[in-house]
């Protein structure tokens, strides 16, 4: 596609199936402590 | 739901519901926002009105099929199906994974914003958590974690350093019992840096996976509203013990964290100030006041500090570009490897698997809501009591909030912050409306940077 450039087509979708372990961080414990960003974790389902 | 825009040069297409991002020319930019309402004729009429001989037909045909081709393949206009997966959060069970342990109830500064009115929270006494307190706080978090392996313990004050011996008896305690109980402790701690010297940062860099460093920026910044007791400014005392803790902290986690106010609304200038101090971790959070606090954050400088985040994302980009790349904390985005919907929908956990704990061992449902009494779930001796309140968090999340509901950004914020919503609004399934403005554009932004970067890449 040359008018369109991907940079992420990993869906959310797939996520309901494997998701949900619960072991990632919590947001608020790491850098901010005053508001909530989620997008920012990483997944530690390996 | 399609979130589009327009950032530094860059056409950006959002699939919410999918999570799927795209950068677009303008052609596609422009049908994508027709697509959904024309037939393709219709939009071919339009985008020649618009760009008269500029596209040909067969152009406008060959984007109009990769768009259709990105819809079949569910990047593109895609359902918001999880409120249907995800049908009663009132009935999942939640377990604890972490704790914020209010070490100091006291502080030996005194921050001119400080939502914890410098360690006594809306007037509760000045005192420390004892020992006893903060092992059976463990205790409790092993008790109630299940089969998380996982488990977060937040030294936060006040000062946590004030109650420094503490501190690493309550370590030694989580290592002696983490591996029995089949647990792995992630401690971490928040400080003004007023007590750092070398056996604060011997220990931290041996057992404190992340350091939270409290620094405004630049000195008269800094200075302005982070005082000591006596009104004296603490730049000078704090900034060369952070440089010192940062340069032995090798690859372990650290951030330095300002909070920036309608004071210095030029806050790029700060986020350049900690750069060239050495620091590459760092956070700068809008303060959340009220209006009746001089230095709150108003509607009107909305504007002036959007601006802002443009330029710092620029700026940022520069660094990485020049090989000195930087992290802004809300700036840092996981398009690959993200978290999960479920994470997602359901935000930071606060009231259900992150509570806090005073130094007396009463548990609230987070570090912000230990000033309001009401919110007093139980204690670490007695467990939790008021089960309704836990209940009342558990159905916090994007689907029970009207605000969040139909927010483009509702996947990377979750929901926001329970404390702002309940500061604002008298409860907890609203939202703090200049918070998400301000969201909105961080996540605008990020997702820029990612675009830029990639683009810098494929040049390499």
């Amino acid at each position: 596609m040359k008018r369109i450039k991907t940079l992420t087509n990993k869906t959310l979708n797939s996520t309901v199936v494997k998701g949900g372990c619960g072991e990632c961080q919590t947001s608020c414990q790491s850098a901010c402590k005053t508001s909530c960003t989620v997008g920012n974790q990483s997944c530690e389902n390996k | 739901m399609i979130h589009q825009y327009k950032n530094n040069g860059y056409n950006i297409v959002l699939d919410i519901a999918s999570g799927s991002v795209h950068v677009v020319d303008d052609l596609v930019y422009d049908m994508i926002e027709l697509y959904q309402d024309l037939p393709e004729e219709q939009i071919a009429d339009a985008i020649v009105a618009k760009y008269d001989s500029t596209y040909s037909s067969e152009d406008i045909h060959e984007a109009y099929e990769d768009i259709t081709a990105l819809k079949e393949s569910g990047q593109l206009f895609t359902e918001d199906v999880y409120k249907d997966v995800i049908i009663d959060f009132k009935k999942r069970k939640t377990v604890v994974k972490a704790l914020c342990l209010h070490i100091a109830h006291d502080c030996n500064m005194a921050c001119k914003y400080c939502f914890a009115d410098e360690g006594s929270y809306n007037g509760k006494p000045r005192e420390l958590m004892s020992a006893e307190v903060g092992k059976k706080a463990l205790d409790f978090l092993v008790e109630n974690s299940g089969n998380r392996v996982n488990l977060e313990v937040d030294f936060f004050g006040g000062e946590p350093l004030m109650n420094f011996e503490v501190i690493k008896e309550i370590v030694a305690y989580g290592r002696s019992i983490e591996k029995t109980a089949g647990k792995n402790f992630r401690f971490t701690l928040t400080t003004n840096g007023i007590l750092l010297n070398d056996e604060v940062t011997e220990f931290c860099n041996k057992e404190i996976s992340n350091v939270v460093l409290s620094l405004d920026g630049r000195k008269c910044v800094n200075d302005n509203m982070r005082p000591f007791v006596n009104g004296k400014g603490s730049y000078d005392v704090i900034v060369p013990k952070f440089q010192n803790f940062v340069a032995k902290r090798g690859d372990k986690s650290y951030y330095v964290r300002g909070t920036f106010t309608r004071n210095n609304l030029d806050f790029l200038e700060d986020f350049k100030a900690m750069v060239d101090l050495g620091f590459q971790e760092i956070s700068l959070e809008p303060v959340v006041a009220g209006d009746d606090c001089d230095y709150s954050i108003r509607e009107e400088d909305i504007e002036a500090i959007c601006n802002q985040y443009d330029a710092l994302a620029a700026y940022m980009i520069e660094l990485t570009k020049k090989g000195k790349p930087v992290t802004f904390f809300h700036y840092m985005l996981d398009l690959n490897g993200g978290p999960c919907v479920y994470k997602r929908l359901s935000g930071c956990g606060s009231g259900t698997e992150y509570l806090a704990v005073t130094p007396t061992g009463d548990l609230y449902p987070c570090h912000q809501f230990v000033s309001y009494d009401e919110y007093k779930l139980g204690n670490v001796f007695d467990g939790i009591q008021k089960t309704e309140i836990i209940d009342e968090f558990k159905l916090c999340n994007v689907y029970a909030k009207d605000k969040c509901r139909d927010c483009f950004a509702r996947f990377y914020c979750s929901g926001g912050c329970a404390a702002n919503s309940f500061q604002f609004h008298g409860n907890i399934l609203d939202a703090y409306d200049i918070g998400c403005k301000l969201q909105r554009k961080r996540v605008e932004c990020a997702i820029m940077i990612k675009a830029a970067l990639a683009e810098f890449e494929e040049g390499e």
